[in-house]
């Protein structure tokens, strides 16, 4: 738990590994049923995504984020891009901060209905008029923005109900997604002493103690089968 | 034969019940296909659908999950319009009073029911389902009520000659029935957390008799589940849901043979129990101690036939009215109606 000192910041780095193997992904067969949808597959159905583990069990799609430190808004960043394409969300594990714009677009020539399951009531109240909203082929992009932190949020499409997206708000722009390789950078945190987390939404949630003095600080997560 | 109900009976008004009774059945399997396919909230607004007049709604637009919903909402109101059908028909014709209002009860039912599928969806509460699930089972069993009571058959049997089940047996069919309604609704519970099986092997449950719902093991159980379709994660409450479901099917199934035997022993065997005015006979003959599957007289006839005064094994009580093992034994009245010369 850290009090933030605007003195010489310093970036959070480090790894996150699967130790293990993963349960098998399936394939989303259902999609195929929908000729539009199935257009974009060949025949072949996409699988799901839930552990993105690499060949030396480097694990993507963690959010690894700062704990406690709260008071600030993401109003001013760039708002957070979440679009339906070949009847599947991309990405579907996304992360942004309280205040930060959320603009759901549809790539596809299909309807999709955008539903949202915030659990949080604020977050609900928020967005009220959007919880379940219909977005047409091409149509207007929806734009959501949340007030309080929530984890894994979903987004669902009910007319492909394969469709998922899980979404993350935190509270502090103190957050970062580990990548295809396993790694991340929680950019510019201001020295202090911090309780960092590391959540996958199937894997579970880890966290450990960091200091961040005027150089970079290195984290390394390691999550294994329950 | 009931030959005064027989002139009351209306073929037309029947098979018009039936039909409703049929649409009704098949309204309830496309909403089941709507739950699993997870369709429900496929369709955003409502009464309309995405903006359209519902009865104008484009066949292209029918795709994915809006098929399954767009057709129940159509279904749902040729139901509804059928049974509106029939409650105007048996509030002029039929001479029932009773019958009459079960055609007004149904009418309320089927609108309630409609307007709960739509706040469903308006107030996007999943729990609400659970109602519309409960709510159709009913709405079905009343449909089907009219139909059995505007038949044929009905006005052929019904009526104070229709045998009464021993007091016992009826109390058992009672709470087998009160505990189908209630593994009804905890099934729709289970389908309406839409997070798919809680628990995936069977007979065992997680390889365990009764499984554990520490936390530490539901977050095992989540982390190895994959789901295609249903992705809420599954909870400790859930898993215990589940296995009250599996029991209650179990303690069903018990009841259930014990419901068949004991009407196998005290309504005639196979005679009793098949359907047909010829088992619907055998089982007033049973209760009425006549040997059942046999034109024999039974030896309910023999003492008035033979003139002399016989304790019969079925009248207790010396009256007409009395029980034995809980029958009624009001049949056992002679010809001459004369009770106590048949029972002394």
């Amino acid at each position: 738990m850290g009090a933030a000192q605007a003195l010489s910041a310093a970036d959070i780095i480090g790894t996150v590994t699967y130790k293990g193997t993963p349960p098998p992904e399936k394939e989303i067969t259902p999609i195929l049923n929908d000729p539009t949808c199935a257009a974009t597959y060949n025949g072949k159905a996409p699988t799901t995504h839930f552990y993105v583990v690499g060949p030396k069990g480097e694990f993507g799609d963690v959010i690894v984020s700062l704990q406690g430190v709260t008071g600030s808004t993401g109003a001013a960043a760039p708002a957070a891009v979440l679009d339906q394409k070949g009847c599947l969300y991309s990405p579907t594990i996304l992360v942004l901060q309280t205040g930060q714009k959320l603009t759901v677009k549809n790539s596809d020539p299909v309807l999709h209905n955008v539903h949202l399951n915030p659990t949080v009531p604020e977050n609900e109240k928020a967005n009220d008029a959007l919880i379940n909203a219909a977005q047409m082929p091409n149509g207007a992009d929806l734009t959501y923005s949340f007030v309080k932190p929530e984890k894994f949020l979903k987004f669902q499409c009910d007319v492909h109900p394969w469709m998922f997206a899980w979404v993350t708000i935190e509270d502090s722009p103190f957050y970062a997604l580990s990548g295809a390789d396993g790694k991340f950078v929680i950019k510019n945190v201001p020295p202090g002493k911090y309780t960092i987390e590391a959540a996958h939404r199937k894997a579970g949630t880890q966290t450990q103690e960091v200091e961040v003095k005027d150089t970079d600080a290195t984290v390394n997560f390691t999550f294994e089968p329950k | 034969m009931n030959k005064k109900g027989l002139t009351n009976y209306n073929p037309g008004m029947h098979y018009f019940a039936i039909l409703t009774a049929i649409m009704t059945f098949l309204l309830l399997g496309l909403g089941g296909l709507v739950t699993s396919h997870e369709a429900g909230m496929s369709v955003p607004d409502w009464p309309n659908t995405y903006g359209y007049n519902m009865f104008l709604f484009p066949i292209g637009k029918w795709v994915g999950g809006v098929f399954y919903e767009h057709t129940h909402r159509l279904l749902a109101s040729a139901v509804g319009l059928l049974t509106v059908g029939l409650a105007v028909w048996l509030g002029r014709r039929d001479p029932r009073r009773w019958m009459r209002w079960l055609g007004v009860a149904a009418v309320a039912l089927v609108v309630a029911q409609g307007v709960l599928g739509g706040l469903r969806v308006r107030w996007h509460m999943d729990n609400l389902g659970i109602f519309h699930g409960t709510t159709a089972q009913l709405f079905f069993i009343l449909v089907c009520a009219l139909a059995l009571c505007t038949s044929r058959w009905w006005w052929q049997t019904a009526g104070p000659q229709w045998p009464q089940a021993p007091a016992g047996l009826r109390r058992l069919v009672l709470a087998t029935t009160v505990l189908i309604f209630g593994q009804l609704i905890l099934g729709a519970t289970m389908r309406h957390q839409h997070a798919g099986l809680a628990i995936r092997d069977f007979p065992l449950a997680y390889g365990q008799l009764w499984p554990d719902t520490s936390a530490t093991a539901v977050a095992r159980y989540n982390a190895d589940r994959i789901e295609v379709v249903t992705a809420n994660p599954i909870t400790a409450g859930q898993i215990i849901l589940q296995m009250i479901h599996r029991l209650g099917a179990l303690a069903i199934l018990l009841l259930v043979a014990a419901c068949a035997g004991r009407a196998w022993r005290q309504l005639g065997g196979r005679a009793g129990l098949v359907g047909g005015g010829g088992g619907a006979d055998e089982t007033r003959r049973r209760l009425a101690g006549v040997d059942p599957g046999s034109n024999r007289p039974g030896h309910r006839d023999r003492p008035h036939q033979q003139g002399r005064r016989y304790r019969h094994p079925a009248c207790v009580g010396g009256r007409a009215g009395a029980r034995h093992r809980g029958v009624v034994v009001r049949d056992c009245l002679p010809a001459s109606g004369n009770f106590d010369e048949f029972c002394a």
